[in-house]
């Protein structure tokens, strides 16, 4: 891995180093070869399910890379492992809320996988039901407006729950209040099985930003760092006090909804193949073999540590514990639950 | 003692609790200002300011979710549903979001929330201005429900709901925001979340009641005394957590017990509290658990002679009572 803040020509157009970008690399390639294991784990019969972000990973990292981390919000929802790993969950994070152990931090094993959240970065925990959580990201910027606290909230859905009436009530507040939250709408062009036409009158989610009196903008979700000036750009207006901005990345989504879908039921075998071409992860790593950054010996190491992280992270959350029945009544209520109590994933030391 | 409305003190309470504390913001529809359609939150705007008291666009989805968002980030919001007729659109983000974030995030995260709502008819209302609508949330484990009947209780537990870290969903009866008046001290005192108060100590039957109702059961116990009969009155105050203490003590006591609900019949919160009552009292039991309620149809109909044979009322919980005191 590199250490010096050097700086090419790719990295300068961005306004970024080569730490950066291999930094950013690794993060899309971490992501997706946890997703892929994932896969491998819930077919061998070791995880129940498996919701996948496979194709939204370039997007995720890109538009979370420009944030405060553990400052600034995050709203996420079930495709999220790339961004709340990019906000700083760890592998191990990630894996243990497949296995639902006593110690995932995301829930502690209540919730299905999918489901991410860590109070140490700023990721709020979600519900099924969807874009609720566009409102929770709406209140957390207006508390930060409120409260002069320079935060901004980034809220994450894909252009399925874009329908839903939550969004519109949520960004017709951020529109009057000018708070600084960001919407991104991952429209990888499937509502499960539904196709976007049949989803939204509209080709692109994001012209009904004006409705809102806000930015939309439209981005390549399949390009890395075009997410990530976008996003940065639209956290900068929000952190001058402009308001926010709905972000549209046209993403694929490259394996089926879920673990318990069959998207060829829907998905011709010519799309599922020509989607292939829109693979974020070879894409990025071409840019960055192109512009010198990520030389052969980089690569290798990244894939390496890459590999080693998620085999690493499996054996960790294979040995964890389940959760105890007796801890099942607690936290229903703040009085439930030892008065010391401290979370599990917090007295554990979380490698990365 | 200062004597006050219902209305009056919870405005107090409101006030008091926003001059103690920064973080609390009051949001709603109408409640800038004009000070809300009731005048619960009349001048807190003028002292307050736009920061803290925040008019609302008519999107009460948005009025619960940004107060759950904005509980994450250090503000402790007061949020009003107009009429808890129009709670329903919030309905999703007080079931599956507020109610469950701390359960489901094994208490990473919590809710510090207070959402009121005036319900209740009486008031030529109709079907979308009188509901009761407490038995949807009493439902669900994660919320907390208070319905306050005086203003000393109204003030004391609005103090305790704010400072709670749990969601809490605070029902005035809008009938009773100028019709009830009592004393309500100045200082800083709090009523606590989850335990009733006997507000007419009786020997002969209990009467389980909150809200108006607890108002009304009182009436049925003076005229039921003129009777001979000794009416013991258990104003609830929080309906969840239940006081099965104080309900179940005074069952034992009397032996006979009476459930008054405004709120239809079926499947209503007293039914709750009779299965409570038919579990844990069964052997002290005289007589068979009885409910006064609102009758099984959708709504409150307007006309006020349909108002009237909808409303529970003196007459209908003394005839209750006159019937199980029978036993």
């Amino acid at each position: 891995m590199v250490t010096e803040r050097k700086v090419s020509a790719l990295a300068g157009e961005y306004g970024l180093t080569d730490v950066d970008l291999l930094a950013m690399y690794r993060l899309v390639a971490l992501a997706r070869s946890i997703d892929e294991r994932l896969w491998v784990l819930n077919r061998a019969g070791r995880i129940p399910f498996v919701i996948s972000g496979q194709g939204h990973e370039g997007a995720q990292v890109g538009v979370t890379y420009p944030m405060r981390h553990g400052t600034d919000w995050l709203c996420p929802y079930y495709r999220s492992i790339a961004a709340c790993m990019t906000a700083g969950m760890s592998a191990r994070d990630i894996v243990t809320a497949q296995y639902a152990t006593a110690n995932d931090p995301s829930s502690g094993g209540r919730q299905m996988p999918g489901h991410y959240a860590h109070a140490d970065y700023n990721i709020l925990s979600v519900s099924s039901p969807v874009a609720t959580q566009i409102l929770h990201a709406a209140g957390i910027a207006l508390a930060a407006r409120i409260r002069h606290t320079d935060q901004v909230a980034m809220a994450y859905m894909g252009e399925g729950s874009s329908n839903q009436g939550d969004v519109h009530e949520a960004l017709n507040f951020v529109g009057i209040h000018k708070l600084p939250m960001i919407l991104i709408v991952e429209n990888n062009g499937y509502a499960i099985s539904v196709p976007a036409s049949k989803e939204s009158a509209v080709e692109d989610i994001a012209v009904r930003a004006a409705g809102y009196a806000m930015p939309g903008v439209v981005v390549d979700g399949t390009d890395v760092l075009a997410c990530y000036r976008v996003a940065r750009e639209a956290i900068e207006r929000a952190r001058a006090g402009e308001g926010g901005t709905l972000i549209e990345a046209k993403v694929t989504r490259l394996t089926a909804h879920s673990s318990d879908d069959q998207q060829t039921k829907y998905r011709s075998a010519e799309e599922l193949e020509a989607e292939k071409a829109r693979d974020p992860l070879p894409r990025f790593r071409a840019q960055l073999q192109d512009a010198g950054v990520l030389t052969d010996a980089r690569l290798e190491a990244i894939s390496a540590d890459v590999a080693t992280t998620v085999d690493e992270a499996t054996q960790y959350a294979e040995a964890e514990p389940d959760p105890d029945p007796a801890t099942a009544t607690w936290w229903v209520y703040h009085e439930d639950g030892p008065a010391d109590w401290i979370a599990p994933w917090k007295r554990e030391h979380r490698a990365d | 003692m200062p004597t006050k409305t219902l209305i009056e003190a919870i405005r107090e309470g409101l006030a008091d609790e926003m001059r103690r504390d920064e973080a609390i913001v009051v949001l709603g529809e109408d409640v800038g200002v004009k000070g809300g359609v009731f005048l619960a939150t009349d001048g807190l705007h003028a002292e307050f300011g736009d920061d803290r008291v925040i008019d609302t666009p008519l999107t009460e989805s948005m009025i619960v979710g940004v107060s759950i968002g904005a509980s994450q980030n250090g503000l402790r919001p007061v949020a009003e549903i107009q009429f808890a007729d129009f709670i329903t659109p919030a309905f999703n983000q007080i079931v599956q979001e507020a109610a469950r974030l701390r359960y489901r995030s094994n208490n990473a995260f919590g809710c510090p929330i207070t959402i009121r709502a005036p319900f209740g008819g009486g008031v030529h209302g109709a079907l979308y201005h009188s509901q009761s609508v407490e038995a949807f949330f009493t439902h669900v484990p994660g919320l907390k429900v208070v319905v306050p009947s005086t203003p000393y209780d109204a003030k004391g537990l609005l103090r305790s709901a704010i400072r709670d870290d749990d969601p809490v969903l605070f029902f005035e009866h809008k009938k009773m925001y100028r019709s009830v008046r009592g004393d309500v001290p100045d200082g800083d005192y709090t009523v606590p979340l989850g335990k009733a108060a006997i507000v007419h100590p009786g020997s002969q039957v209990s009467v389980i009641a909150y809200g108006l109702m607890a108002h009304y059961a009182l009436e049925a116990a003076d005229r039921m005394a003129e009777e001979g009969v000794s009416v013991e009155v258990v104003d609830l105050r929080t309906l969840r957590p239940l006081d099965k203490e104080t309900v179940l003590d005074s069952v034992r006591r009397t032996g006979k017990c009476l459930i008054v609900y405004e709120d239809n019949r079926f499947g209503g919160y007293g039914a709750e509290v009779a299965a409570i009552v038919a579990e844990e009292a069964f052997d002290y039991l005289d007589g068979p658990v009885m409910r006064v309620a609102g009758p099984d149809v959708p709504a409150v109909p307007y006309n006020h002679v349909l108002e009237e044979w909808f409303m529970p009322n003196p007459d209908k919980i003394a005839g209750a009572v006159r019937r199980l005191a029978a036993y």
